[in-house]
């Protein structure tokens, strides 16, 4: 597969630089999976299937003008070049139509990137079975999704990427008769059937919990515990524009008051965009390389991720972010309180694994609101007393992450999504719990 | 139109399997989207895609393979691996398909006024700089964009029992937005994007009124800047049609739809607070609640003759006078459930398979004028276009946020105020709707962007509604 899709994209690339016009420069991006999908419910397969499926953006750049066109690859040398043609004409043809571009900027150097990470995938019909198995009389309900994933870029000016990476994500929750439910797990490169059985079994431990009578608890402000993927939905919030260059300029970002300096967060809160050792590729779809980068330091605004657009609009260097301008690894760094000593920091308060549905009920003010999901406790003593039915949260980041943020666990969770929109993603975040002195329930 | 049909039977004809059913459904669409922001043209973003999804029955398994090569040997290698899967899964399967009907209609659909031209990527241009540069000179409007997406759609659906169905639709998003800034707050105005969007040719954008929305849409951004938070507490509600599809959309129709109500979502998108049983018992709103399944207004984005597996489509009534009588479930789930559904199976695209969707969910027009539904309110506040939305996983408790708020006072309309937002619970909000608006005040709007289901897809919908009034609802306003 990964010698397959490479030469069929180095074919194209070949192309392209044959039939290049004048002063025509290009950018050609592709992406590609080999995807099966299972889903599950009541422990049983609801629906199964495969995807095959590769896409090239093309860009074409002339005198100050650019535009792109995506098409889909068939996978057939000759049927793929046609359709790379007929893309390069229609864009010929749409260059004279509009205006110069007076925020076009190209990325000229000749970087090469090659990462490829085929380890072999697990057995299809093995994981199925030992799914089937452990999960046995649980109401187990996901998707196993699995296979190579590939990215690739290539410019005019000699630039080429190539980023390939076999892997497997198993999305599932388990559910008690009485409708509470435990979110799991288990993604990686290597299907280790013993890793499998623990995480199944650490499931199973949850959900004994979630029999107990749930605790209802009326709108006010608890204590509480965010585990790692509850702090996921958090920072996956702010990165919907929190750091873009281009949302910060234009005052649609949440974060414009810590990047203007009028607000803060707790010296404890540090995050990167950590690429290097991530899943992502270390190119952007727009051709420049990417590195590391410190967004926020102790509390305090750093950098922000800048696409080639936003670099020339407003007057920054470019630093390898797509052109939606979201961290695609984005890492938090870890705290000091164990992991096992949780709950007694806690004492009285709520224990939440997951939240969920996360918008702003105030964007300028960072203010979030959401709502629990999955195995949320009530917790007294350090001692787990009952299940918490679903409720809705609404406050500002500068409070969660700010002025009531007591603490960060020392321990971090990678988190790979499992966002397949349009196709499998690759992005992650490795973040730690937090210990809030303060959640303000409305609902 | 339909230029692959007599090739793509051939090839059809030429596929072979030993399943005792098979279909396949190829897509070919191709997109374009312009924008302007700040008076500079964005580089235009074009698309072209193709590809099949073939679905086998195998002893009353199914299964699917997609692929992006619909050449003979491409089909007939994503038939096979689909075959293969059908027979892998077999002894996991949670159902056993071998006594479902299969679709065999043979009918063609088209959007409304398709045959005739869209104007030149030029022409949009220009359009688009026009209302671009009609926005006032002022140092707090500190972005601004006009933009115009296009999306024409051609399917064909053939199966092994001889159906031939085929749709042809183009897809028009005109938007505009604002942003004013005053050194501590920023608030936005927005007109389509996210809440408007219909099948058709020009007249979608002319529909829309994008001629002249500049100069407007700045002026409202401006009021927003200088309008105070909107008060706390407890109001009357009257809900523009631009929110009420939101409305309509996270507190109907996710949880109408039958494959959540069976449980497939429940690790993704949701359960559903409305149980099986509750179809032809539970009193989901009030008397005045009336909530239709129509596929057949003609610019509305879900409209069609038959959904992605085959099945036709036709109006029918999910909630009468308040009564809930029938659920969002497509030709699989009426099969699984025993309970009469809807044409509502459908695919973003090739490369995922059918699941229950929304597709066009409205709320029937009242008998009251936008002057009846004010005046008959005391002390309350209306509320228009959504920016904001976020309800539980069984779709029951939510909090949605709006971009334009106005107090209501004694029957009449009074002050402008900013980030309005409300909250509730869907299974008893809808018992507190106490006015419908006419048809003077329905709308056809329509979101691109719903997600679901594992894989992931992003359809689109429509929702036509009234302005709606509801009692004694939870309003508040924000921090800054």
């Amino acid at each position: 597969m990964a010698a397959t899709a490479l030469q069929h994209f180095q074919a194209l690339v070949s192309d392209l630089r044959d039939n290049l016009r004048g002063q025509e420069q290009f950018t050609l991006s592709y992406s590609g999976e080999q995807s099966q999908f299972i889903r599950f419910n009541h422990a049983k397969v609801r629906q199964a299937g495969e995807v095959q499926q590769a896409g090239a953006s093309l860009k074409l750049i002339d005198d100050g003008r650019q535009a792109s066109l995506h098409m889909t690859l068939s996978g057939d040398g000759e049927v793929d070049r046609q359709r790379l043609f007929e893309a390069l004409e229609q864009l010929r043809q749409t260059l004279p139509l509009i205006p110069q571009d007076p925020y076009l900027q190209l990325n000229d150097s000749s970087w090469q990137s090659h990462n490829v990470q085929d380890q072999p995938l697990p057995d299809s019909a093995q994981v199925l079975q030992q799914i089937s198995d452990s999960a046995g009389e649980l109401d187990l309900v996901g998707i196993y999704a699995a296979g190579p994933i590939s990215l690739g870029f290539a410019s005019s000016h000699g630039a080429f990427g190539w980023h390939q990476a076999n892997s497997f994500n198993f999305d599932f929750s388990l559910f008690h008769a009485n409708g509470e439910a435990v979110k799991a797990n288990y993604a990686g490169q290597t299907w280790d059937p013993s890793a499998f059985a623990r995480r199944m079994a650490q499931a199973r431990a949850q959900l004994e919990h979630l029999g107990r009578p749930p605790k209802a608890l009326a709108p006010g402000e608890y204590r509480a515990y965010l585990a790692p993927a509850a702090m996921d939905e958090i920072i996956g919030m702010l990165n919907w524009g929190g750091f873009s260059a281009q949302s910060i300029a234009s005052k649609n970002s949440p974060l414009q008051r810590l990047y203007g300096g009028d607000s803060a967060m707790s010296p404890l809160v540090s995050m990167t965009e950590q690429v290097s050792g991530s899943l992502s590729p270390a190119f952007s779809e727009e051709g420049y390389p990417r590195s590391d980068l410190r967004l926020i330091e102790q509390g305090q605004a750093r950098e922000q991720l800048t696409s080639a657009r936003s670099a020339a609009e407003f007057q920054r260097v470019a630093n390898g972010a797509e052109r939606y301008e979201s961290a695609t690894a984005l890492s938090m760094a870890p705290g000091e309180l164990a992991e096992a000593d949780v709950l007694k920091a806690l004492g009285t308060g709520l224990y939440i694994s997951n939240l969920w549905y996360l918008n702003y009920s105030d964007l300028p003010a960072a203010r979030m609101t959401g709502l629990t999901r999955f195995a949320t406790f009530w917790v007294e003593d350090g001692q787990i007393q009952a299940p918490v039915s679903t409720m809705r949260f609404d406050d500002s980041v500068y409070s969660l992450l700010g002025s009531h943020l007591e603490a960060l666990t020392r321990e971090r969770e990678l988190i790979l999504s499992t966002s397949t929109y349009g196709q499998r993603q690759t992005s992650s975040s490795h973040l730690p719990g937090a210990l809030v002195a303060r959640l303000t329930l409305t609902l | 139109m339909f230029d692959i049909t007599a090739s793509l039977r051939q090839r059809f004809a030429g596929l072979r399997s030993g399943a005792e059913f098979f279909s396949l459904r190829h897509v070919q669409q191709s997109d374009q989207h312009l924008s302007v922001r700040k008076n500079v043209a964005e580089p235009p973003s074009l698309g072209r895609d193709e590809g099949a999804m073939l679905t086998v029955r195998v002893n009353g398994v199914e299964a699917y393979a997609a692929t992006a090569d619909v050449s003979q040997a491409g089909l007939q290698r994503a038939l096979d691996q689909a075959e293969a899967l059908a027979r892998q899964i077999a002894r996991h399967a949670l159902l056993d398909l071998s006594t479902q009907a299969v679709a065999s209609g043979r009918a063609d659909y088209a959007s409304p006024n398709h045959d005739k031209a869209f104007p030149s990527l030029r022409d949009c241009y220009d359009l688009l700089a026009r209302e671009s540069a009609s926005v006032p000179s002022d140092s707090r409007l500190v972005n601004w964009q006009a933009s115009l997406g296009l999306s024409t759609i051609e399917q064909i659906y053939l199966n092994n029992a001889g159906a031939e169905l085929r749709q042809a639709q183009r897809f028009v998003f005109p938007g505009f937005n604002v942003t004013a800034y005053d050194g501590q707050d920023s608030q936005s105005r927005t007109l389509g994007r996210e809440n408007f969007g219909q099948q058709g040719g020009f007249d979608v954008v002319e529909r829309f009124a994008l001629n002249g929305a500049g100069a407007r849409v700045a002026e409202q951004a401006l009021q927003l800047l200088l309008a105070p938070n909107t008060p706390s507490g407890v109001r009357d509600l009257l809900l523009m049609p631009d929110q009420m599809m939101l409305q309509i959309h996270e507190s109907i129709g996710h949880p109408l739809e039958m494959d959540r109500i069976l449980g497939d979502e429940r690790n993704y998108a949701g359960t559903s607070f409305v149980n099986a049983s509750d179809f032809g018992h539970l009193q989901y709103g009030s008397k005045l609640l009336n909530v239709t399944f129509d596929p057949a207004i003609p610019e509305e984005l879900a409209s069609y003759a038959h959904d992605d597996d085959g099945t036709p489509a036709s109006k029918q009534l999910l909630i009468r006078d308040g009564l809930l009588v029938r659920p969002l479930g497509g030709a699989l789930s009426q099969f699984r459930s025993g309970l009469d559904g809807v044409a509502n199976s459908r695919a973003c695209s090739w490369n995922r398979a059918p699941i229950d969707r929304m597709a066009n969910l409205n709320i029937e027009p009242g008998n009251q004028t936008l002057e009846q539904l004010i005046g008959g309110i005391e002390q309350g506040i209306l509320m228009r276009t959504n920016r904001s939305w976020s309800i539980d996983d069984a779709r029951n408790k939510f909090q949605f946020g709006c971009e334009w708020g106005q107090l209501i006072e004694n029957g009449e309309l009074k002050g402008v105020v900013k980030n309005p937002n409300y909250r509730g619970i869907s299974s008893s909000f809808w018992r507190n709707l106490s006015a419908v608006g006419d048809a003077s005040t329905n709308q056809v709007l329509g979101t691109p962007n719903c997600g679901k289901g594992e894989p992931n897809q992003v359809v689109r919908v429509g929702h036509a509604s009234p302005a709606c009034v509801f009692s004694q609802i939870d309003v508040f306003g924000g921090d800054a």
